[in-house]
């Protein structure tokens, strides 16, 4: 489930965010802290997540301190979903 | 009034209770700002700088989160005589590194006599400062006292003249941050009379909307300065929480009744792409009488666009307006007429690429349409040069060059880039253009500077960024940028040759300069190409070639 979910996060941001379909997201790898994903991109993101997984992810918590990598995302989405 | 301290002192005691700002900070209530509250706080900061020994003419740089201390340490600066200047803070992305590094190369140029920041970033400077440098003070929000009533008739700031230098300006990156844009009381009122005329600035019913930071001309001057100074209500809102929920500017504008609001091509279609339905519930843009589009090329598509995602909402089409700024005329070139739209032009597209003139196109295939930037502002006079300085033909592109009673006084400390930037008293934009009664046509660029989302990125700093890394050769890699017409702005590129022609090899290099330039830039680098040996185009004194290998490059992606 997880790995779907990590999987499904992954190929948004490889195909839609970096406009590279064959680059390749480790679970850990840091997302913003690192500038892989920008500010500009940040909102897609959360776009995507909210259409794909059914749950928001409100404009203060898009920052690294609330999730840096696929793995700290997913996990944020499954506490939503379980809320 | 002949300073921004007489400004400032006629504020305070005409109206002390009116609010000069509506400050809003996400998940806070918004906090209104009067002139009292703002040059009381402000206050504190001119007694902490004159308790430090900062002596009026000094520098004192800024660099502050959206807030508050941010306000008040810029008018304190003010207060007391000393010429502030705000940096933008260090991002989470950022590598402290280059930020330091950065910083102290300003420091080198500007001697500024104190830093204000907050504790969390203080580490950051202090190593950034080396022995025997300019900085006497790194100041903390603090330890300043606190707020009181200014006694005007003593603080040091009244013995500035309209000569004298009020602040310096800059832009980002290694390159930009050596060119402080030294400004003149004088000057900025003199920009404020001109552009208040040409968007016919209503003091009694303006309400200004904005989501800029405030070191860059356009928020500066245009959303913070004009307001403040020339008593209109400012809404005022951060970049980092913009950026994350784009819809508070609009909320904010229904909200205020804002009328006037500024910013980059790119925001318009940001605005327009990533805005819920559910955010934009009672929303009402019907107030919103300039929506001014100015800082980078300005395009005709993304204003329909916005137009049409927000017309539902009471968005008038005579709202969408453009302007053509730079810093060193403090702000405005040209503003369009607000009481129409910008004026478009169709041009033939094979003139314009190969002759470099502007012929009204007669059939559709062949077309390219134009949107005016408006006409010079009454203090500033433009002209259209060839490369020897002479004035060309209307219909004809050449370089923009101008003079008003509204220029820079000079590129703090670098006399050098000053008297380079001007001919016989006009100064050189770098920017190509065209005119046609009396409407100014921005179209291209001389000097090779990348605008990414309204920000300045110079490609000689990204390409020493990519020799940083491992694998590349210096000399034999190439940044530009290419258009972007879906986000509205300009992407950049890089192009660097390889020997090893394995692929994993060349994949796991663009990986690791996609890294490295995106953790020591100001943007997202996304673009990045391997190519064999003597694929990139030189020019004849062995410099990599921008404009042909971006031809080049876009031939090769098809």
């Amino acid at each position: 489930m997880t790995a779907e979910m990590i999987s499904t996060l992954a190929h948004f941001i490889a195909e839609e965010i970096l406009r590279q379909p064959n680059r390749e997201i480790a679970a850990t790898e840091p997302l913003i802290s690192s500038g892989l994903i920008d500010s500009l991109s940040l909102m897609d993101l959360a776009l995507f997540v909210e259409d794909t997984f059914g749950v928001r992810i409100e404009d203060t918590e898009l920052n690294a301190d609330t999730f840096d990598s696929l793995e700290a995302l997913a996990a944020l989405i499954q506490r939503k979903q379980g809320q | 009034m002949s300073t921004f301290f007489d400004a400032l002192r006629n504020h305070y005691e005409r109206h002390p209770e009116k609010t000069a700002i509506w400050l809003q900070i996400a998940r806070r209530a918004d906090t209104p700002i009067t002139y009292r509250r703002l040059l009381e706080n402000a206050h504190a900061y001119a007694q902490a700088y004159a308790a430090r020994g900062i002596q009026p003419g000094e520098v004192v740089i800024l660099i502050l989160q959206h807030g508050e201390a941010l306000l008040a340490a810029f008018w304190g600066a003010v207060l007391h005589g000393a010429i502030p200047s705000i940096l933008p803070f260090l991002t989470e992305k950022l590598s402290p590194q280059r930020y330091k590094k950065d910083l102290t190369a300003l420091i080198g140029v500007t001697r500024p006599a104190a830093i204000v920041t907050y504790p969390e970033f203080a580490p950051v400077v202090q190593e950034a400062l080396t022995p025997n440098d300019s900085v006497r003070a790194v100041l903390l929000p603090a330890e300043t006292p606190p707020p009181s009533p200014p006694d005007f008739s003593r603080l040091a700031g009244r013995l500035r003249q309209p000569e004298d230098i009020v602040l310096l300006q800059h832009s980002s990156g290694t390159t930009g941050l050596q060119k402080g844009v030294a400004l003149s009381h004088r000057a900025v009122f003199n920009q404020l009379q001109a552009y208040s005329e040409a968007i016919r600035l209503d003091r009694a019913r303006d309400v200004i909307v904005s989501w800029l930071p405030l070191y860059h001309d356009m928020g500066l001057i245009a959303s913070f300065l004009l307001p403040v100074l020339e008593g209109v209500p400012l809404v005022l809102m951060s970049p980092f929480d913009w950026v994350r929920a784009p819809y508070r500017l609009l909320q904010a504008v229904s909200h205020y009744r804002g009328t006037l609001t500024w910013m980059p091509n790119f925001a318009y279609m940001f605005c327009a792409q990533k805005i819920r339905d559910r955010h934009l519930e009672g929303v009402d843009l019907s107030s919103w009488r300039a929506v001014i589009n100015c800082s980078e090329p300005v395009r005709p598509e993304s204003h329909q666009v916005f137009y049409e995602r927000f017309q539902p909402y009471g968005l008038r089409y005579t709202a969408l307006q453009t302007s053509y700024a730079m810093a060193e005329n403090t702000f405005a070139v040209t503003q369009s007429d607000l009481s129409r739209p910008p004026v478009l032009d169709a041009i033939q597209r094979t003139a314009f690429l190969t002759q470099h003139r502007a012929i009204p196109a007669e059939d559709e295939s062949d077309r390219l349409v134009m949107m005016s930037s408006g006409r010079p502002i009454a203090n500033t006079r433009v002209r259209i040069v060839d490369d020897q300085g002479r004035d060309v033909p209307p219909r004809t592109v050449g370089e923009i060059a101008i003079r008003s009673n509204c220029m820079l006084t000079g590129y703090y400390n670098r006399p050098d880039l000053t008297e380079k930037a001007f001919l016989d008293g006009w100064y050189l934009t770098g920017d190509y253009g065209y005119m046609v009664d009396g409407e100014l046509f921005v179209c291209g660029r001389k000097k090779e500077i990348i605008i990414v989302g309204g920000k300045n990125i110079y490609p000689q700093d990204i390409e020493s960024l990519v020799y940083e890394v491992p694998g590349t050769h210096p000399g034999r890699a190439v940044a530009f940028g290419i258009d972007d017409p879906h986000t509205g702005t300009e992407e950049v590129v890089v192009v660097a040759e390889s020997d090893n022609p394995d692929p994993t090899f060349r994949q796991n290099l663009a990986l690791a300069i996609q890294q490295h330039v995106s953790k020591n830039a100001p943007i997202t680098l996304r673009r990045v190409l391997i190519v064999d040996r003597q694929w990139i185009i030189k020019t004849s004194s062995g410099k990599p070639a921008r404009t042909a290998n971006k031809a080049k490059y876009l031939a090769h992606q098809g």
